[in-house]
């Protein structure tokens, strides 16, 4: 039998159509680049820090992991550069050392590693660092303080804590196309409205991440956001102000569409999205954060199960 | 291979390939040294067999019927004439235990009379007597009239899988067989409803058989049975039913052929016309007795293999791929696929990220993400139960998709089986 030839015996389907994690997260990374950048230029030398340190740590965290329970090293996937990068950007520029990598231990880790690793996660893993640090540590979130030492040719001030704290008058000197190009502070990644639009539209086209979860969080934000609007226009903000501020479109596009803690049937879909915009609406509005975006995905992370529960009949199911 | 395009947003299209308007010529392979030919029945080398009606060193003729014992009913027809060198069991691919029959080729060719004789009495019980495991595979159990009642016989003039041609090249070419096959069975199987499905292109060419011509979409998975019963024939399968519980019975185009030209000249046909993939994908039709081993194709059409190239029986996307050369052609090999081992996917073990592309592309609505994890944790009950796992169509679509790439086409088939297999057993202990 040594004369024969070996051939390679596997399962059909004999093509694949050649996507693969990796792909998909190197892909990620590519559309956050815009915002990045942009944030980058604002911030200088202490953004870069911060971001360098989030991936790094991340992929540490990770391999770490990896080689202590004994399991293949995962770290080539790029998921946890991913996790890393997304931290990184929704922190102030100033964020201290150690808050970086307490963050990323507790996204790689806690967030999704304990679950079962990459797709076993129930909540976005860089959510729950944030949720966790934003209750532990709140002063690093406060971005007006964080941010005291920059000089910037615009104003100063987060946005939604001017607005929470002295209503639509607080926030009257913003202009809508400034806030879409950036010129408002808050974290690295998060100001720069146009930057994350485009690179949403990239891999909603590329059909990395789902228009069905981002359009209806939009919708949901939108009309929550008018509603109250027309209801005292002194206190609550319009639409756009709630879009374009914050960690809204980040949340749109990059944080509420990831694979694992989101449904993946139509109609649940559109329920998450719209779930997290209302959500985020009623938190800002209402609540006592300043921002709702963290707490509303993690919600709709929370139902996302069963929310899924509803969807289409198989061909052929009678009952 | 068709690669994810750019535009990731909407689905991929897998379209069909279509015999294209020049007639591609046949190959043919000339006769094998020695042919392999499997027995549906289950063959045990430790029991006396004494009683078995063939051994080692019998004399065969071609078409003759070879059965091991009297009793399971399970025939092969000869499909060269010689001795018998080896008779051994062998496990197909989704774990049939089948036994496996060699024969050594004689020079001289000698043609079993039994088929023509008998074939001029009337009555259905010759055309299950012999034709059951003709080229084309025709699925005649059903019509054996102790069974399930067939209303209707579909003759597929497609092809069921992305790259084979071979069904429509017996639409195109083999028209007044399928023609004959056609009148054979509407005489004895009584069945009066016959219809022919077709790609687009064959339409001209399916309406000179006589019967109905229904048209299949172009785009996998339009042609699997189970789809061309929803979208062309317009009735749902029950999930868990078969189409022949609907009283549908499918037929291959070439299956149909096969009869027809069994009873036009009295000679069993013997040899299978399949679609022979080269590694560059040019194609060709190739016609080799059924048993001949895939090594003796290749030497017959100049082509090399080498080490880690995969061979395929099938198609693409639901086809199995062959370990040794050895390997015989079959009365269902539609095609054999040659990959080169440059071109073939690397698989990874990862997990299910959720991503929901399987759920997009499944032709059956199917939750594939939530089967997956529970395939993996071998629960098939639960899976039956609450997601709907026998309503696949077996189409592998969801593998073909998947990010992670798991097997899941092959955790499906594994777990059917494995259901029929407890179902089985069941039924028996009652
Ligand atoms: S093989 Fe996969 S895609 Fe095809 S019907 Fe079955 S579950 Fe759906
Ligand atoms: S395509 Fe694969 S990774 Fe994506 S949801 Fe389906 S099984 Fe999971």
């Amino acid at each position: 039998m040594s004369n024969q030839k070996k051939f390679i015996v596997s399962h059909a389907p004999f093509w694949l159509d050649g996507s693969r994690i990796s792909i998909r997260s190197y892909n990620l990374m590519i559309a956050a680049l815009p915002a990045l950048l942009f944030g980058i230029a604002q911030y200088g030398m202490p953004a870069i820090g911060v971001i360098t340190l989030a991936i790094s740590s991340a992929i540490i965290w990770e391999y770490l992991w990896d080689v202590i329970t004994k399991q293949a090293v995962t770290i080539g996937d790029g998921n946890a550069a991913v996790i890393g990068l997304l931290f990184g950007m929704l922190l102030p520029a100033t964020a201290p050392w150690w808050f970086v990598i307490i963050g990323t231990f507790i996204a790689v880790i806690i967030g999704k590693q304990i679950y079962g690793g990459i797709g076993a996660n129930a909540f976005n893993p860089v959510l729950v660092a944030i949720a966790i640090l934003m209750l532990s540590w709140k002063y690093v979130f406060n971005f007006d303080g964080m941010l005291l030492n920059y000089d910037f040719n615009f104003l100063a001030v987060y946005p939604l804590a001017a607005l929470k704290h002295f209503g639509v008058s607080g926030i009257e000197s913003f202009n809508m196309g400034d806030l879409l190009m950036g010129q408002q502070i808050g974290g690295i990644g998060t100001g720069f409205g146009l930057g994350l639009i485009i690179g949403g539209a990239y891999l909603i086209i590329r059909g990395y991440i789902r228009w069905e979860i981002s359009a209806s969080f939009i919708v949901g934000m939108f009309i929550t956001a008018m509603l109250f609007n027309l209801s005292d226009s002194a206190r609550f903000a319009g639409p756009l102000v709630h879009l374009f501020t914050g960690y809204t479109l980040i949340g749109i596009f990059f944080l509420a569409t990831e694979d694992s803690s989101s449904p993946v049937n139509f109609i649940p879909m559109l329920i998450y999205g719209a779930g997290a915009g209302v959500l985020t609406v009623l938190i800002r509005n209402i609540g006592v954060y300043v921002d709702g975006v963290v707490f509303a995905i993690l919600a709709m992370n929370l139902v996302s199960p069963l929310l899924d529960m509803i969807r289409p009949k198989a061909i052929g199911k009678v009952v | 291979m068709i690669k994810r395009s750019f535009i990731g947003l909407a689905k991929p299209r897998l379209e069909y390939e279509l015999l294209e308007d020049i007639q591609p010529e046949l190959v043919r392979v000339p006769t094998a040294k020695k042919v392999t030919l499997f027995l549906d029945s289950p063959f045990d080398p430790y029991i006396k067999r004494e009683n078995d009606l063939l051994k080692i060193g019998d004399k065969v003729k071609t078409g003759q019927k070879l059965q091991l014992t009297g009793d399971s009913g399970a025939y092969v027809i000869s499909t060269v004439t010689g001795t018998i060198s080896s008779i051994t069991s062998f496990i197909s691919d989704l774990g049939r235990k089948q036994t496996a029959i060699s024969i050594e080729a004689a020079t001289e060719e000698a043609i079993d009379e039994t088929f023509a004789n008998q074939s001029k009495q009337p009555g259905i019980k010759n055309l299950l007597a012999f034709l059951e495991g003709a080229p084309g595979n025709p699925n005649l159990k059903f019509f054996s009239g102790t069974e399930k009642t067939i209303g209707t016989i579909a003759i597929l003039g497609a092809d069921k899988d992305l790259l084979p041609v071979t069904n429509q090249y017996f639409v195109k070419s083999k028209t007044d067989a399928i023609k004959s096959g056609i009148r054979v069975l509407k005489e004895l199987t009584g069945v009066a409803n016959i219809v022919i499905v077709v790609p687009q292109s064959l339409m001209q060419a399916a309406g000179a058989t006589g019967v109905q011509v229904k048209v299949v979409d172009s785009q996998y998975p339009a042609a699997l049975p189970l789809m061309v019963m929803k979208d062309v024939l317009g009735q749902v399968v029950p999930a868990g039913k078969t189409c022949e519980d609907l009283g549908v019975c499918f037929l291959s185009a070439e299956a149909v052929a096969s009869i027809g030209s069994a009873y036009e000249s009295g000679q069993l046909p013997i040899s299978k016309t399949f679609t022979l993939i080269k590694k560059d994908g040019g194609k060709i039709l190739v016609s080799a007795r059924i048993g001949t081993s895939v090594k003796d194709v290749f030497d017959a059409c100049n082509i090399a293999v080498k080490d880690n190239d995969r061979i395929i029986f099938g198609g693409i996307m639901t086809g199995s791929s062959a370990y040794s050369e050895e390997l015989p052609v079959k009365s269902d090999t539609d095609a054999i696929i040659i990959q080169d081992s440059e071109e073939i996917p690397l698989t990874t073990d990862y997990p299910c990220i959720n991503c929901g592309d399987c759920i997009r592309i499944c032709p059956a609505n199917m939750p594939v993400n939530m089967l997956v994890r529970l395939l993996e944790a071998s629960q098939y009950e639960e899976a039956v139960d609450n997601y709907d796992l026998d309503s696949c169509v077996e189409c592998g679509l969801c593998s073909y998709v998947c990010v992670s790439r798991i097997p899941i086409f092959q955790y499906i088939r594994m777990a059917k089986k494995e259901l029929a297999r407890i179902k089985t057993a069941e039924a028996t202990n009652e």
